[in-house]
C-alpha cells in the first residue's frame, strides 16, 4: 500500500469527505492562507471555492458558535486552530453552548462539528503554544475526543468525525505531521471509540496518547533487546473511551503505565488508574505509573522544555522500576531529537 | 364569539390589530398565571418574566415568515410564546413534565422549539450571538431566504461575542436581524454603571449594517419597522441591528416587582405603565371598533386556554428517570 504523511492524511480525508458531502465546509484563522495550516489545507479553496475553505476575524469564540449555529442548521462543519491553546478562548462556546446542545433542543438539533486543533512542541513554543488539554476536554459530557497517532488513524477517525453527528475535538500533535504510514486511498472510517493495541507485548502495558505512543515504541524497541515485551495500547478516542482492550492488556500483563501527552493531575492517567484498579484489581502487580507533563506552565528554553515534556527515558526507566530491572545503558541508542528533524519557528 | 358580519366588516389593520392584541394578552395573562401559581412551588425553574417587553417580540415575530428562526435569551417568554403560541408545551416544560418536547430539561431559562423556528435560548449573555450568525449563514448558503433573528438584553453588548458576532454578519452580509431589548438594566446594574460611552447604535452604526432604534410599547410601530428593516436586510443585503427600549417590570429573578430595593425608581415604571403594551392595544381595538364585550370575550377563550394547558401541565407526569441520559449524544 502507498505511504503518505499524516499531514497528507488529515488533507485526503478533508477533500474527500468536501467532495462526498456539500454540507461540509472547512474554516479558521489562517485556513487557506499560503501556508495552509502546515499543510493539511492545501488546495481546498482552489477545488472548493472561499465559500467551502475559508479565512475568519481573529474571534475564536464567535467562530465556534458560528459553527454552532451552521450545524444545527444542516451544515458539516470543520474549525481548525492551529495551536488547541487558541481553542481555549472558545471554552465558553465549547462548554456551554456546542456540548449542551442537542441535549438543550430535547434531541431534535444535532451538532456534527469537527473541531480540529494541534498542539504544537519544541523549538520554544513557550507556556501559550504547547498544551494538550484533552483530558479537559474529555471531561465535558456532550463532547467527543479524538487524538490520532498514525496516518491511517488520522485519516479514518478525521473521517468518522465529520460524518458523526455530534461535536468531536481532533486534537493532532504537531510532531505526528511527518510521520509516515500505510493509507488507503478510498475513503475508510475508523469508529470513533476504538482502542488500538499499536504493539502486543506480555510483560507490561503502556497506554499512550498522541505522540507519547512514538515515544513507547522507541522504548519498547530498547527494552525488546533485554527481551522485556511491552503492550502499547493506543485509546485513539479519549471520549468515548473504549476501555476493554485497555483491561484485557493489563489483566494480562498486571502492570500498568499511562504515558499522556498532558499534564498528569486529574488527567486521564487518574481517570485509568481508577478503571484499572475497578477491573483488573486481582491482577494487577503494580500501582499503575503515569507519565507526563510535569506540573508547570511549559517553558520556552531548550533546557527546561527538555524537562518539562516526557519521553522514552522516562517509560524505559518507569518499567524497569516496575520489573525489578537495573537500569539499561542509554548510551549510543538513538532517540527521536527534534532538533534533527526540524530549526526555525513553525 | 366575532360574528360573521363583524368579520366581514373587519379589513386588514383591523384583523392584524386584532392578532396583535391576542399575543399580547396570552403572553401578558400566561406570565400572571406564573405569578399566581408560583408559590405553589411546583414550578422549580427560575423564572426571567419578559413583563413589560411583550410589544417587542409580538412585533417582531409577526413580521417573519413561518421558516424564519430566531434565538433567545433566558428571558424568552414573550419570545416563545409569540413565535409559537404553544401554551402547552410552554407550561409543561415550566412544570417539568414529560409531556413537554425538552421534558423539563430546559425550564423557563431554556425554552426551545426548533419546529416552531424557535431555535433555543441561551442563560450565558450573549452566547446565543454568534450560534444564530452561524445559522443566517447556513441560510445564505442553502439560498434559501430565511431570515434569523436574535435576541438579547442591552448587558449583552458588553460581552466581546458581540462584537466579534457583528463583525462576522457585517463582513459576511449576512441575512440575520441584531435585536437589542435595552431595559437599561444588567441584572441590577444600571446603564451608567457599564458604558463607556453615550450610544450603542452610534457604535454599532460604524459596521456596515443597518442600524434602528426606537422606543415606544406600540406593537404596530415595531411591526412595521421590523418589516421595514427585514426588507433592507434581504435588499441591500447586510444585517440590522434594532436597538428597542423597554421597561422591565418586574425583578430580574422572580415573579416580584423590587421597586423597595432603591436601584431604580417606582416613578418610571409609572410612566411606562400608562403606554403599557398591552393597555395600549387594547385601547387601539377599542377606536378600531371593537365592543368591550368583544374583546372580553376573546380574552375569555385566551384565559381558557391558558387554564387548561396549566391544567394539564400539573395533571402530566414526570419523564421516566432514564430520560437523564437521553439526548446527549446523537
Amino acid at each position: 500500500m502507498r505511504k503518505i504523511s499524516y499531514c497528507q492524511a488529515l488533507n485526503e480525508a478533508m477533500a474527500q469527505e468536501m467532495e462526498r458531502d456539500p454540507a461540509v465546509f472547512v474554516y479558521g484563522i489562517g485556513v487557506p492562507d499560503h501556508k495552509r495550516v502546515f499543510g493539511t489545507t492545501n488546495s481546498l479553496v482552489e477545488r472548493f471555492g472561499t465559500e467551502r475553505c475559508f479565512d475568519t476575524p481573529l474571534s475564536e469564540d464567535a467562530m465556534t458558535g458560528f459553527g454552532l449555529g451552521a450545524a444545527i442548521n444542516g451544515a458539516r462543519p470543520i474549525h481548525i486552530h492551529i495551536r488547541v491553546d487558541f481553542l481555549l478562548l472558545a471554552m465558553n462556546q465549547l462548554t456551554n453552548m456546542v456540548s449542551v446542545y442537542r441535549y438543550m433542543s430535547g434531541g431534535k438539533l444535532k451538532v456534527p462539528l469537527v473541531i480540529r486543533a494541534v498542539v504544537g512542541r519544541g523549538w520554544g513554543q513557550g507556556c501559550q503554544h504547547s498544551k494538550s488539554m484533552f483530558s479537559t476536554f474529555a471531561h465535558i459530557p456532550g463532547l467527543k475526543v479524538v487524538m490520532p497517532t498514525t496516518p491511517a488513524d488520522a485519516k479514518g477517525l478525521l473521517i468518522s468525525a465529520i460524518r458523526d453527528d455530534n461535536p468531536v475535538v481532533f486534537i493532532e500533535h504537531r510532531w505526528l505531521y511527518w510521520q509516515k504510514g500505510e493509507v488507503p486511498e478510498e475513503p475508510f472510517t475508523i469508529p470513533i471509540g476504538q482502542t488500538n493495541i499499536l504493539r502486543e507485548g506480555a510483560d507490561i502495558t503502556v497506554v499512550a496518547t498522541s505522540w507519547m505512543n512514538t515515544e513507547a515504541i522507541m522504548a519498547s524497541k530498547i527494552l525488546a533487546k533485554r527481551n522485556v515485551s511491552v503492550e502499547i495500547v493506543d485509546p485513539r478516542t479519549i471520549a468515548p473511551l473504549d476501555d476493554e482492550p485497555i483491561i484485557q492488556s493489563v489483566n494480562k500483563t498486571g502492570h500498568c503505565i499511562v504515558a499522556e501527552n498532558d499534564w498528569v493531575y486529574c488527567g486521564l492517567g487518574a481517570e485509568l488508574a481508577a478503571v484499572v484498579s475497578e477491573k483488573c484489581f486481582g491482577n494487577l502487580k503494580s500501582p499503575v505509573a503515569r507519565i507526563g507533563f510535569a506540573h508547570t506552565p511549559c517553558p520556552t528554553a531548550r533546557h527546561l522544555e527538555n524537562e518539562f515534556y516526557p519521553n522514552a527515558v522516562a517509560i524505559i526507566r518507569t518499567v524497569e522500576k516496575k520489573l525489578g530491572l537495573s537500569q539499561t545503558d542509554l548510551d549510543g541508542e538513538d532517540f527521536y531529537s527534534h532538533e534533527n528533524r526540524f530549526k526555525g519557528p513553525f | 364569539m366575532i360574528t360573521t358580519e363583524k368579520n366581514k366588516k373587519l379589513n386588514k389593520i383591523s384583523e392584524l390589530n386584532l392578532k396583535f392584541y391576542k399575543k399580547l394578552y396570552l403572553i401578558r395573562r400566561c406570565e400572571e398565571k406564573i405569578i399566581a401559581h408560583y408559590s405553589e412551588d411546583q414550578m422549580k425553574t427560575p423564572m426571567h418574566m419578559s413583563m413589560g417587553a411583550e410589544a417587542i417580540a409580538v412585533g417582531i415575530c409577526q413580521a417573519l415568515e413561518s421558516g424564519d428562526q430566531v434565538f433567545g435569551t433566558y428571558r424568552s417568554h414573550a419570545l416563545f410564546l409569540a413565535k409559537t403560541e404553544d401554551t402547552d408545551d410552554f407550561f409543561a416544560e415550566m412544570y417539568g413534565k414529560k409531556t413537554a418536547s425538552l421534558k423539563g430539561k430546559g425550564g423557563s431559562m431554556h425554552l426551545c422549539s426548533p419546529d416552531y423556528g424557535f431555535m433555543g435560548t441561551s442563560a450565558i449573555v450573549a452566547s446565543m450571538i454568534p450560534v444564530a450568525v452561524g445559522c443566517a449563514f447556513e441560510n445564505k448558503r442553502a439560498n434559501n431566504g430565511r431570515l434569523v433573528v436574535v435576541f438579547f438584553g442591552d448587558g449583552a453588548v458588553e460581552e466581546g461575542v458581540f462584537w466579534e458576532s457583528l463583525n462576522l454578519a457585517c463582513l459576511m452580509k449576512l441575512p440575520v436581524l441584531f435585536v437589542c431589548e435595552d431595559n437599561g438594566l444588567a441584572v441590577h446594574t444600571l446603564k451608567f454603571q457599564r458604558r463607556g460611552y453615550n450610544s450603542i447604535t452610534d457604535v454599532v452604526s460604524n459596521f456596515n449594517c443597518l442600524v434602528y432604534e426606537e422606543k415606544t410599547t406600540d406593537v404596530q410601530v415595531i411591526y412595521q419597522l421590523t418589516r421595514r428593516a427585514i426588507e433592507q436586510i434581504k435588499t441591500r443585503p447586510m444585517p440590522c441591528f434594532l436597538q428597542l427600549q423597554y421597561f422591565r417590570y418586574l425583578e430580574h429573578v422572580g415573579v416580584n416587582q423590587d421597586f423597595d430595593t432603591g436601584y431604580r425608581s417606582k416613578d418610571e415604571f409609572e410612566q411606562w405603565l400608562k403606554v403599557d403594551p398591552i393597555g395600549l392595544q387594547r385601547r387601539k381595538l377599542k377606536d378600531l371598533g371593537w365592543e368591550e364585550d368583544e374583546i372580553a370575550e376573546l380574552e375569555t377563550d385566551i384565559d381558557a386556554k391558558i387554564n387548561s394547558s396549566i391544567a394539564a401541565a400539573k395533571e402530566a407526569c414526570f419523564s421516566g428517570i432514564s430520560e437523564l441520559y437521553k439526548g446527549v449524544f446523537a
